[in-house]
C-alpha cells in the first residue's frame, strides 16, 4: 500500500475521499484494540506526542491522550492558556520551544482560526488540528463519519441534518466538507442568526423550520448551544430555542424511523436535546466517544510515521 | 500469475529492477500432493504433542498463515471428529520496525473469538524465515491472554533466522539462497503449490 501522503491534518478539505476511507478502515482495527483485555499495542514505542491546548477541552484532550497511550507513545499535555500566554510568549516562540523537545506529533487546539496551519509551517513534525476557532475540527468530523459508517453500513448518499449554531461551529463545517465527499445531502437548521451568511459555499441546504429539515433524515447531528450566544443577542432565550429547535420526542418523528442522533458533547439537556432522546435507543453519543479514541489512534499511527521513509515491500518475514 | 490475496504475490514492484527479458528461474518445490501430506503430518504431530484436542487452539498469522491454519484444523477434525477453535492475528502493530517503517501495509483485524488463557495455542504461518513475525505474533497473543503454552507450525522453513526462534512443527525445510523468494498458495485461488524464485 502507498505511504500515507500527508504530513499534517489541518482540515478535511486537504483530504481525498480515499484518504478518509483509509483513515476509517485503519480505525476499525484500533477499535478492536480498545475492546481487548490488554488495551495497548507497542506500535509507537519511543514516539512523543504533545497535546498543545490553548482552549479548555476535557474530552478531546483525554481522547488524544488515551489514543497515544494505547499506542505506547509518550504523551505530554501542555495547557498553554495557564502558562506561556499569561507570561506573554508568542506562538512562534512556543513552536521553537516545542521543536527543541523533538516531538513526532503535535496535537493543537487554539481559539484562533489558522493557528494549527501556522504551527505546521514553523515546526518540523506532524501537526494534527484538534479544533481551531471557527475554522475546522477534522478529527471530530472523522469520528462522526466512522460512527455513521458503523451504524448505517455506508457513508454514501445519506441525508444528514445538522441542527443548531452552525455559524460558530467548526464541527459543522468539517462535517459538511467530509459528508460532501460521499455525496450526502447535508442540511442545516437553526435560527437565521446562527446560520452562516454564505451557507451555500459549504454545500449545504438551509432550512428554517426544524420539521422540514428533519424530513427523511438518516442522521441528526445536534450541536451544542453555547450560553455566550445569549449575551451576543443572537438568541432571545434558551427556552424559546428549545421549543423551536430542540430535538425531542415530537420533532424526531419527522426524521426516518431508523435515524441516529449524534451530539459532539458536552450536551445541554433540555436545550438542544431532551434527555429522553439523548439517552434513547437511537442516540449514538457514547459510540461517538468510543470512535473518537479509535480514530485518533488511526491518525497518530498514520501521521507519526516518517514521511520520507520508503514503504516496506512485503511482510516482516 | 494466478490472482491471490497474498500481498507478496500482488507486488510487481518487487521485480521492477529486473529487466523484462531476464526471467528469473522459478520452480515448484512442493505440489498439491506434497502440501497435503505436509499438512496432514503437521496435524498429527500437533495432536501427539498437545495430547488431544481438549485445550488446543490454532491461530493463523495474517495473511499467509490463515488458510493454512484452516487446512490444519480440517485435518485435525478428520482424526478427532471436530476441529479445534481457529483464530487469526495481524502483527502489523507489533512489528519491531512498526515505528520507523510506518506507514505500512493496511492493518487487518486480529480475530481471536475465544480466551487463550490456559490453552495450548499453535501459531501457524506459511513460511518461517527471520523469525521476526513469530516474535511479533507471540507478543500479540500475550495481549489476548496467557496461554499455557505457545507452539509454532509452518509449512516451510527457509532458514535465515535473525532471532532465537525455533519451530515445533515444520512441513518441509527448503535450502535456498537468502535473496530468493518463496511463495505459498494454499487458498482457493488455483492449485496448491510452493514456488521458489531464485535470487540474483
Amino acid at each position: 500500500m502507498e505511504p500515507f501522503a500527508h504530513r499534517s491534518l489541518l482540515d478535511i478539505e486537504g483530504l481525498t475521499k480515499a484518504d478518509v476511507e483509509r483513515i476509517l478502515d485503519t480505525a476499525e482495527a484500533f477499535l478492536q484494540v480498545s475492546r481487548r483485555p490488554v488495551r495497548k499495542v507497542p506500535t509507537l514505542r519511543g514516539k512523543t506526542v504533545i497535546n498543545l491546548f490553548y482552549e479548555a477541552s476535557t474530552r478531546t484532550r483525554t481522547s488524544f491522550e488515551l489514543a497515544g497511550k494505547r499506542l505506547s507513545a509518550d504523551v505530554i499535555n501542555m495547557n498553554v492558556s495557564a502558562s506561556s500566554v499569561e507570561k506573554g510568549e508568542t506562538l512562534q516562540d512556543t513552536c521553537r520551544t516545542l521543536e527543541a523537545m523533538h516531538p513526532d506529533v503535535v496535537v493543537i487546539r487554539h481559539d484562533a482560526s489558522g493557528a494549527p496551519s501556522y504551527v505546521a509551517s514553523k515546526i518540523g513534525c506532524s501537526v494534527i488540528n484538534a479544533g481551531d476557532g471557527m475554522h475546522a475540527h477534522p478529527t471530530q468530523a472523522l469520528l462522526d463519519a466512522f460512527t455513521i459508517r458503523r451504524e448505517k453500513g455506508t457513508l454514501e448518499n445519506l441525508v444528514v441534518t445538522i441542527v443548531g449554531d452552525v455559524s460558530h461551529s467548526r464541527v459543522a463545517r468539517s462535517n459538511a466538507h467530509l459528508l460532501n465527499l460521499f455525496d450526502c445531502e447535508v442540511r442545516v437548521v437553526g435560527p437565521r442568526t446562527l446560520l452562516p451568511p454564505a451557507a451555500d459555499s459549504l454545500g449545504v441546504r438551509v432550512f428554517d423550520r426544524l420539521e422540514d429539515g428533519l424530513q427523511g433524515a438518516d442522521v441528526v447531528m445536534v450541536l451544542r448551544i453555547q450560553q455566550e450566544r445569549l449575551a451576543g443577542a443572537l438568541l432571545p432565550s434558551l427556552r424559546e430555542y428549545a421549543r423551536t429547535f430542540g430535538i425531542g420526542p415530537r420533532t424526531i418523528q419527522y426524521a426516518k424511523p431508523d435515524a441516529i442522533i449524534m451530539h459532539p458533547g458536552p450536551m445541554n439537556r433540555g436545550v438542544e436535546i431532551e434527555s429522553v432522546i439523548a439517552d434513547g435507543e437511537r442516540s449514538v453519543v457514547l459510540e461517538q466517544v468510543e470512535a473518537g479514541v479509535a480514530v485518533r489512534m488511526a491518525l497518530l499511527y498514520l501521521f507519526a510515521g516518517e514521511a520520507n521513509e520508503p514503504p516496506v515491500v512485503g511482510e516482516a518475514d | 500469475m494466478v490472482a491471490s490475496p497474498s500481498p507478496r504475490l500482488e507486488a510487481p514492484t518487487v521485480f521492477s529492477h529486473t529487466p523484462p527479458d531476464v526471467a528469473r528461474t522459478q520452480k515448484v518445490v512442493l505440489d498439491a500432493d506434497a502440501i497435503q501430506r505436509s499438512i496432514r503430518r503437521i496435524a498429527v504431530a500437533i495432536l501427539e504433542a498437545t495430547s488431544g484436542i481438549e485445550d488446543l487452539t490454532l491461530v493463523g498469522i495474517r495473511r499467509g498463515g490463515v488458510p493454512l491454519s484452516q487446512r490444519i484444523a480440517e485435518e485435525i477434525a478428520k482424526v478427532e471428529g471436530r476441529p479445534p477453535p481457529v483464530g487469526t492475528v495481524d502483527i502489523s502493530l507489533y512489528r519491531d520496525d512498526a515505528a520507523t517503517a510506518l506507514p505500512n501495509p493496511k492493518i487487518g483485524p486480529s480475530d481471536i473469538p475465544f480466551d487463550v488463557s490456559g490453552r495450548h495455542v499453535v501459531l501457524v504461518d506459511d513460511v518461517l524465515h527471520t523469525g521476526r513475525t513469530v516474535r511479533a505474533a507471540i507478543e500479540c497473543l500475550q495481549d489476548h491472554g496467557r496461554p499455557a503454552r505457545v507452539w509454532f507450525a509452518a509449512l516451510c522453513d527457509r532458514g535465515g533466522r535473525e532471532l532465537p526462534i525455533a519451530p515445533d512443527f515444520i512441513g518441509r525445510t527448503i535450502d535456498m539462497d537468502p535473496t530468493g523468494r518463496l511463495d505459498v498458495w494454499v487458498d482457493a485461488a488455483g492449485p496448491d503449490r510452493v514456488v521458489l524464485t531464485e535470487g540474483e
